[in-house]
């Protein structure tokens, strides 16, 4: 069977560090697959690694049965994958809107300027940042630029999205009004979300399963329960043995 | 387009540059002349610097090269000089192409060094290959102007010409800022790595963008030469102007079309003062390097910047 996305062995050391050694996964439309854990373990190099931002030194990316492996990261968007930044990346004097127009232009539907820009309208309305689009994006708060990190990679239209840490440096409010966005998402759309996160609490909620990631390895794979209860992630990552019951009480 | 007012702003600038020398005769043509070329390198240079984020230093490699083919299809191949025209633009703007991809790789002041490199190792070439004339270049015999009506005459249809490749300038400005390759170049200018996440292929881009802003400067250089009757690697492909040209840019503010018409111009007139003023006549240089500095300092985005963060009306009206 064809996955939506097929990671199979992929490594990448950076002079003497191993940074992502050997992962593989994959992920079916309609997915929320979590990524967590600790900090360096090599998330998001594994997420530059699929987006085609660095090339993989070992091991194949294919996406829908096509192989994209090292494909620049132009050419990975045509095929359906569509990426946000954990440390934003804003199209600083540009407006909210032309920001999301680009992402609408250049993305997988690569539509033309009068068409993209009625879609990104209404891609800024999902996200909440209708209000916003005339403001240049520069100015928008940190919430706001992740917002717009999210309606950018929306705007194409993607097969699969990769979410880098959308809810960090948030307030519980913020934090909140983004777990509704990517469960709008998820529902309108229908495509496949992987998601980098160390709130816990959204992770184990968003997500249908959950993977670990440590020094660059893959601790584990399950459903949260599975993956909160598992002894190797306590110890690597949860730290409190009685973290899983807290974790699944609250939902 | 039609609707819009700055569309209007840049057909009236044309018709004023028809119009005011033949009321004023050959010594304002002469003026406008030079501020048109100044104008097309400034408006072509924005597509670089303004538009894409890149600081081409070398921007004049164009014009130079552009006039030293042109007037060697004249001269020695007897071209007309429409055909030389459009032989020289289209050999320019392939090359230019072809380099760019080359050169492009290279990212921020490496990418301005490699600029200066190109012209320096063009004009070394052209200095010493004998069908150009070598470092005397290429002179423009009386008979290449007959075709055109006479000396007189040609010198009037070059100034026309000159204001043709002005008005293609602002219109190309204009249409590829309203474009989506133009959004394309935007994003990266703010962002070429975040540009090509969002699926910008940037590579490409910028080599069309350089391509492309090689066109018109190279059928300006034509016309530049082919008025002054000879052309001298010294002259076509001076640095300084180059840098001039940037000048101009920052002057007038880059990233708009009106920015970068406007810096060129008003460069021209401030120079020409300058150049005929007994005090300064020896300085202009010391004068445009002393104002890059300032602007650079007090009014990064130009006269047009200064404008936009003062009146939200002009950021809609000069674009």
């Amino acid at each position: 069977m064809t996955h939506l996305i097929n990671v199979e062995g992929v490594s990448k050391r950076f002079s003497g560090v191993q940074a992502v050694n050997g992962v593989s996964f994959y992920m079916d439309e309609g997915e929320i697959l979590g990524l967590i854990g600790p900090n360096g373990a090599g998330k998001t190099t594994l997420f530059n690694l699929v987006s085609g931002v660095i090339p993989p030194d070992e091991g194949r990316v294919t996406m829908l049965g096509e192989d994209i492996t090292g494909m620049a990261p132009y050419n990975v968007v045509n095929r359906g994958l569509a990426r946000t930044h954990q440390i934003v990346k804003p199209l600083n004097d540009m407006t909210v809107l032309e920001n999301v127009t680009v992402g609408a232009c250049f993305g997988r539907e690569k539509l033309q300027l009068g068409k993209a820009r009625e879609h990104a309208l209404k891609v800024l309305h999902t996200v909440g940042l209708a209000d916003r689009k005339d403001v240049l994006a520069v100015h928008l708060t940190i919430a706001g630029k992740k917002r717009l990190e999210v309606a950018r990679a929306l705007a194409g239209n993607p097969r699969l999205l990769l979410l880098d840490e959308v809810l960090a440096g948030l307030n519980p409010t913020e934090v909140a009004g983004m777990i509704e966005v990517i469960r709008t998402v998820r529902k309108e759309t229908g495509i496949g979300i992987l998601m980098i996160e160390h709130l816990m609490q959204a992770v184990m909620s968003l997500s249908d399963r959950v993977m670990v990631l440590n020094f660059g390895e893959l601790l584990a794979t399950g459903t949260p329960e599975e993956v909160a209860n598992h002894p190797h992630v306590v110890e690597a990552y949860l730290g409190d043995p009685n973290m899983a019951e807290k974790l699944m009480a609250r939902q | 387009m039609l609707k819009k007012p700055f569309f209007w702003i840049m057909v009236a600038t044309v018709i004023a540059f028809v119009v005011m020398p033949i009321f004023g005769g050959i010594g304002v043509r002469e003026s406008l002349f030079l501020a048109a070329v100044y104008m097309i390198l400034a408006l072509n240079l924005n597509l670089m610097i303004g538009y894409t984020g890149y600081v081409n230093f070398g921007s004049i490699v164009f014009f130079g090269l552009g006039g030293t083919l042109g007037i060697y299809a004249i001269t020695v191949m007897g071209w007309p000089l429409w055909a030389a025209l459009i032989g020289a633009a289209v050999v320019v703007a392939l090359l230019a192409l072809l380099l760019g991809l080359g050169i492009l790789r290279l990212r921020g002041a490496y990418f301005a060094l490699a600029t200066i490199g190109v012209v320096e190792a063009t004009k070394s070439f052209v200095s010493n290959f004998d069908p150009f004339g070598g470092s005397t270049g290429m002179y423009i015999s009386f008979s290449s102007y007959k075709p055109l009506g006479g000396p007189r005459e040609a010198l009037w249809i070059v100034y026309f010409l000159v204001i043709a490749v002005l008005a293609a300038s602002l219109l190309l400005g204009y249409m590829i800022k309203r474009s989506r390759f133009g959004l394309g170049l935007f994003a990266i200018r703010e962002d070429e790595d975040a540009a090509m996440v969002l699926g910008v292929k940037a590579p490409l881009f910028k080599a069309i963008i350089y391509s492309v802003s090689s066109i018109l400067p190279a059928m300006a250089g034509v016309l530049f030469f082919f008025k002054n009757g000879v052309i001298q690697p010294d002259q076509a492909f001076e640095l300084t102007l180059s840098i001039e040209a940037i000048v101009m840019l920052m002057l007038g503010g880059q990233g708009t079309v009106f920015g970068a018409a406007l810096g060129g111009f008003a460069y021209e007139q401030f120079r020409g003062y300058l150049l005929t003023s007994a005090t300064f006549s020896n300085f202009h240089l010391v004068i445009a390097g002393a104002l890059l500095l300032l602007i650079v300092l007090f009014a990064p985005g130009g006269l047009t910047g200064w404008l936009h963060e003062r009146w939200s009306l002009t950021r809609r009206v000069l674009e």
